[in-house]
């Protein structure tokens, strides 16, 4: 085991390692930006060194500096957290060629896994069903064709892109050529690569991906799914386990799929692989997460397994002590993610200080977040600030649990998207589990 | 009870009061510096991060006994506060000389002009050797040769010309 980790991460995730670290005896190392320089948790690490400004580009994603602070500190490994470096597998062979073990899978599967294309191969050969659409980066004549061949709509990709990004639907010829033009200018500035490749766009799908871990010794297991269609721009808002429209069968596919795909790739860590299902129940395969996730606690609260300590003991080069038949899903456990957006402005993130701050708390209620009374919100990083989770016998039970829990949550005078996570919450679709992907941006 | 002293009492729990209520202020509106002058009284603040210095302003002709102790503690730190620091523009080990046979860079009393290169600091294997950035007298050194450095880190004071 590792005596001593730098955590290359903020905010709420940056604690959780912490966390983790602590309870495994680990000592950490944190890493700051002067923008974050009075934030609290930064106490709970043994040693914290700032790197930078608050611009990620000269701190949370300098390499050279992380690297710099991880030789002074003398850390035997960098947990990436998610976001940032997280996904960076030139970051993780700087990392191990420095002697520092990187906390996440190994170069080579990051790569693979990362190239959505060469993903989209992969798992076409571990026969994971795949959307019809290119076999790879295609120019704008091939993708008219291709589009013709498999019908409108369509979803334009960015094949160095991700976790929403980078992507625009075309119903049409005419749309699609434009938005090839505009999305391959956003690809190169975002990602710096222009290249684009086109799957069949499925309407009213439901976004449900697997929880998979797995060691240095090539076991692979999964920890059940997640259902996270309740997204906003791409960006989830609400996730849940057990996914509550999937059959088991489907259940049982897509877990089987997960674990045949990461197991090809030569995988170990924690991952996820992310699905499309249709109102049909059929799936298809959607990309792989090669990092921790935001949404790991709804599992975590279900499965009774800690991801995190776990990725560190596999980096650590433990193998997995936990049996495919042991990990048994209990109950159903929801995650809210809380941003400090105004709904009510086109969710304007707001940034300032915390000046009230009750969280919620009781029975089924695990609260992760890095802010408290007197925190103040940089507006030089993402806007969430806390996840609020939940975990009861039924799914009925999670959501009167998570609607008391939005009610007793108070923060003043930063707004917040509690407002809308409550009318979620009451909404009749919801509570019947008829929600897709577009229904955040249908309904309000 | 003599003028003076009356006057002295008066002005110690005012000041207590009156400062408390002026760091609340501070807090509440995120203020860095505060400086209010009453007459002959002047009350000045200074909030560094997470931190708050209090220097009671100079009340003239009516400080004695300990107050006298945090006059000159004000003074030496206004004083202080037309110093420049050079700090560390990246996270490394601070050296203070070019090699281990040398002798150090810059001394304190020394004069830097802004091109005046006062130390190296070594990020991965890489020696960076970094300018005084201001013209000035080397006050104060502030980090001890090998001693790892932060991003901002003050390296040393220097009083400028």
């Amino acid at each position: 085991m590792f005596s001593r980790i730098l955590v290359a991460n903020r905010g709420e995730i940056a604690l959780r390692i912490i966390r983790a670290c602590r309870e495994l005896g680990v000592q950490t190392v944190a890493v700051y930006s002067q923008e974050d320089a009075g934030s609290a948790h930064l106490q709970l690490a043994d040693d914290s060194i700032c790197i930078g400004p608050g611009a990620a580009g000269e701190s949370y994603l300098n390499i050279p500096r992380i690297i710099s602070a991880a030789e002074i500190a003398d850390v035997q490994a960098i947990h990436p957290g998610y976001g940032f470096l997280a996904e960076n597998a030139h970051f993780a062979e700087i990392c191990r060629s420095c002697k520092i073990e990187f906390i996440g899978p190994s170069v080579e599967s990051m790569s693979l896994l990362g190239d959505k294309v060469a993903a989209r191969k992969l798992a076409k050969r571990a026969q994971v069903p795949v959307k019809q659409g290119s076999e790879s980066a295609v120019s704008d004549e091939e993708a008219v064709k291709i589009a013709l061949e498999i019908g409108y709509p369509v979803m334009i990709k960015a094949s160095g892109g991700g976790g929403g990004r980078g992507m625009r639907q075309a119903h049409n010829e005419i749309s699609l050529r434009a938005g090839l033009n505009a999305a391959r200018a956003e690809a190169q500035a975002a990602f710096g690569c222009a290249d684009l490749f086109i799957e069949k766009l499925i309407e009213r799908a439901r976004h449900v991906e697997v929880q998979v871990l797995a060691d240095m010794q090539g076991k692979v297991i999964h920890l059940g799914e997640r259902d996270c269609s309740l997204q906003r721009r791409h960006q989830k808002l609400v996730e849940e386990t057990p996914s509550p429209v999937i059959s088991e069968q489907t259940r049982a596919a897509l877990a089987r799929a997960a674990v045949r795909l990461l197991g090809k790739a030569k995988y170990f860590s924690a991952g996820t692989v992310e699905f499309l299902v249709d109102q049909k129940g059929d799936f298809s395969f959607l990309e792989v997460n090669t990092r921790i996730q935001v949404e790991h606690p709804v599992t975590e609260m279900a499965t009774g397994v800690d991801l995190v300590k776990w990725q560190i003991r596999i980096a650590a080069g433990e193998p997995l002590s936990l049996e495919q038949d042991e990990i048994k899903a209990q109950g159903v456990a929801m995650e809210c993610r809380i941003n400090a957006e105004d709904p009510a402005n086109d969710f304007r993130p707001c940034a300032g200080t915390i000046e009230e701050f009750r969280p919620p708390g009781g029975p089924g209620v695990r609260f992760d977040s890095h802010v408290y009374a007197g925190y103040r919100i940089s507006p030089c990083y993402d806007s969430c600030i806390a996840k609020l989770i939940v975990h009861q016998p039924s799914r009925g039970e999670a959501i009167t649990c998570m609607r008391r829990a939005l009610e007793e949550f108070h923060i003043a005078p930063i707004k917040t998207t509690i407002p809308l996570l409550k009318q979620i919450f009451n909404h009749r679709d919801f509570i019947r589990g008829k929600v897709d992907t577009e229904f955040i941006e249908r309904t309000w | 009870m003599s003028e003076q002293s009356k006057n002295h009492r008066k002005g110690q729990s005012m000041d207590v009061k009156e400062i408390k209520k002026l760091i609340d202020l501070m807090v509440k509106n995120d203020l860095r510096e505060l400086e209010i002058r009453d007459g002959e009284r002047r009350i000045s603040l200074k909030r560094g991060v997470g931190e708050l210095v209090p220097l009671v302003g100079a009340q003239t002709g009516e400080q004695e006994g300990n107050n006298s102790q945090q006059l000159a503690k004000a003074e030496k730190e206004s004083s202080e506060t037309q110093m420049e620091s050079i700090v560390s523009p990246m996270v490394g080990t601070f050296y203070n000389a070019p090699n281990p046979e040398s002798g150090p860079y810059v001394q304190v009393g020394e004069t830097v002009t802004a091109d005046t290169v006062v130390c190296i600091v070594e990020a991965m294997k890489v020696m960076n050797e970094i300018k005084a950035g201001v013209n000035g007298v080397v006050e104060k050194v502030l980090v001890a040769s090998g001693e790892a450095v932060e991003f901002g880190q003050q390296m040393f004071i220097v009083r400028p010309t």
